[in-house]
């Protein structure tokens, strides 16, 4: 099964072996990984589903459409050019066996 | 010891038991969920869990661990029977008796019923629970000829998903136009269209006045113009009746949803409401509301955790809320009226356009068709009251992004409009 590193700000990190086709977000909020909200269900509406992909893995992601790239302009914490994604706009599956990513410091403004 | 009881284990109520936490809380947390599921999220019902590919999951709200690991005493498929307010118990529905210090009403809604002549042939199907949708799910892979009672948020979702399945689809809506009440008619003519555009027969004017069927199973539906739709398949979205019964049977005030303050209080100083069930002060409208959308559940979730560990805090955020309807997604912030000023900002031919609008000069609320950043700029106008007039928006040079951040530097007695409406 797919496999998804989840680095945390304090350092720890989850790793969680997740079914082909399911989202990063997906993923996160069902076992449990703290850190993602993903309060629209995936929709690409709310940027409480951001991350920071690690390096390695940019490659091998697929391309963001317009809505993604719009939200991750207004993210609680701040954009990284190269690294931002929504993870529910990430599937693992055939194409993407593993990942690894960072966790922001917040999903939400306090 | 303190013991915080929750009825209702949906959105408004389990992110109050995950934010009561966040919040140091450190007495016993019960939470009385009717349903036998884990807590789900309810907007993919209607969208992505509707169509082929997805396989049909349900995206839990939290993981199974969440309650073991919040110290969460969580009744699953227990529902709560009666409250005593003078003893401060409840009652549940395996037999216990609990008592409280506090109580939060977190019950939600359920579907309004039709009560035509055949509603209660097979095939006649609601949308709200996980429940509703696997049924539904199922049928759809049959059904040819779906109708859609009701041109709501809910049903069009639906009713775009089906479209998309290759279904026969008829939405027979009673008003002049979908979503007719929270939508500027221009916003609401637009999604007229793109719903009619992709082949979905959408008859406005038009009600139901009875269900036929065969052999028991429904087979068409009448409209209150006489014309009779084939269907195998029937959705009712007419909209929802707050969980309000248990309120009334404890004597808190009720008046479409259970009466609160600022602070999310009930008339009783030892019982709360919020999400769906609740109506309260707005301070934006400066009117009495009852809202039924996520941002509304989490957000007076996460202000009520505040007051319920002794930080008093009055809610206040902006409403926001999303729809997506085939490929066409609308975010709005704020709340529109039906007859507000509006400005079309942009060129809905392209898919991509915002509707600003007034009340009496003052910004109410912003609607956006796949432009999320626009509706991003919008929230944050409308949450500093930044004081944008028509004449701005109607301005070719008006750019939301840079007008949301440059004003956020503006002296704050600046802001015109910013005393707040009077509040009922
Ligand atoms: C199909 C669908 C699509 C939606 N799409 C969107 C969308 O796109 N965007 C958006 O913002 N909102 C959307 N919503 C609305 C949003 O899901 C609701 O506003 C939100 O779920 C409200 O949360 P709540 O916790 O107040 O109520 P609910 O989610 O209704 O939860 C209340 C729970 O309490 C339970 N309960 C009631 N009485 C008792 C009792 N006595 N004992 C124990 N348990 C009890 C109920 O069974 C229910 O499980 C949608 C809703 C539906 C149904
Ligand atoms: S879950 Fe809302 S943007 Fe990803």
């Amino acid at each position: 099964m797919p496999k998804i590193f989840y680095h945390h700000p304090g350092g720890a990190t989850d790793v969680i072996d997740a079914v082909p086709g399911t989202s990063v977000m997906r993923a996160a909020i069902t076992n449990g990984v703290d850190g993602i909200i993903g309060e629209c269900g995936g929709q690409a509406m709310c940027a409480t589903c951001h991350i920071y992909v690690r390096e390695d893995y940019i490659g091998a992601l697929p391309a963001m459409n317009e809505d993604e790239d719009e939200m991750l302009d207004v993210t609680s914490s701040p954009r990284d050019d190269e690294r931002s994604r929504l993870a529910c706009q990430i599937k693992v599956g055939p194409s993407l066996q593993e990942i690894a990513i960072d966790l922001p410091l917040t999903q939400v403004e306090p | 010891m303190s013991r915080i009881v929750i009825i209702g284990g949906g959105q408004a109520g389990v992110q109050l038991a995950d934010s009561l936490r966040s919040e140091g809380y450190q007495g016993a947390i019960d939470l009385f969920a009717d349903e036998p599921h884990l807590p789900y999220q309810r907007p993919p019902l209607s969208k992505d869990f509707m169509s082929e590919e997805d396989g049909a999951s349900p995206l839990p709200l939290r993981a199974g661990t969440f309650f073991g690991d919040r110290a969460v005493d969580f009744h699953q498929g227990v529902e709560v029977t009666s409250v005593d307010p003078v003893g401060q118990t409840v009652v549940a529905s395996d037999g216990s008796t609990l008592s409280y210090t506090k109580l939060v009403f977190a019950t939600g809604a359920r579907n309004r019923e039709i009560s035509v002549p055949g509603s209660e042939l097979v095939g006649i199907r609601y949308l709200r629970t996980l429940d509703d949708a696997k049924a539904l799910q199922a049928e759809l892979g049959s059904a040819k000829h779906v109708v859609v009672i009701g041109a709501g948020f809910i049903g069009l979702e639906f009713a775009a998903a089906a479209r998309k399945r290759g279904l026969d689809v008829t939405v027979l809506e009673f008003g002049p136009r979908p979503m007719g009440r929270v939508l500027s008619q221009f916003m609401s003519g637009y999604f007229a269209d793109v719903h009619t555009d992709s082949g979905i027969n959408l008859k406005l004017g038009e009600g139901i006045a009875s269900l036929t069927g065969v052999e028991g199973k429904v087979s068409g539906a009448v409209s209150t113009s006489g014309t009779e739709y084939p269907a195998d398949l029937v959705v009712v979205g007419i909209g929802v009746l707050p969980n309000s019964e248990l309120a009334v049977q404890a004597c808190l005030e009720v008046d479409n949803g259970i009466v609160v303050d600022a602070c999310l209080q009930t008339s009783d100083p030892h019982i709360f409401a919020l999400g769906d069930c609740s109506s309260y002060p707005n301070v934006h409208t400066g009117a009495r509301i009852r809202l039924e959308s996520v941002q509304n559940a989490t957000d007076q979730a996460r202000i009520l955790a505040k007051t319920l560990t002794g930080k008093p805090t009055p809610y206040e955020a902006l409403p926001w809320f999303w729809s997506q309807q085939g490929a066409v997604k609308l975010q709005i912030a704020g709340i529109i009226h039906c007859d507000d000023e509006s400005i079309v900002r942009g060129e809905p031919a392209s898919g991509k356009f915002s509707v600003y609008c007034f009340r009496d000069g003052r910004l109410t609320g912003v609607e956006s068709v796949n432009s999320p950043s626009e509706h991003m700029a919008a929230r944050k106008v409308l949450e500093q009251r930044l004081p944008l007039t028509p004449e701005l928006v109607m301005d070719a040079d008006f750019d939301p992004k840079s007008f949301s951040r440059q004003s956020a530097f503006l002296n704050p007695n600046d802001k015109e409009g910013l005393e707040r409406p009077a509040t009922v």
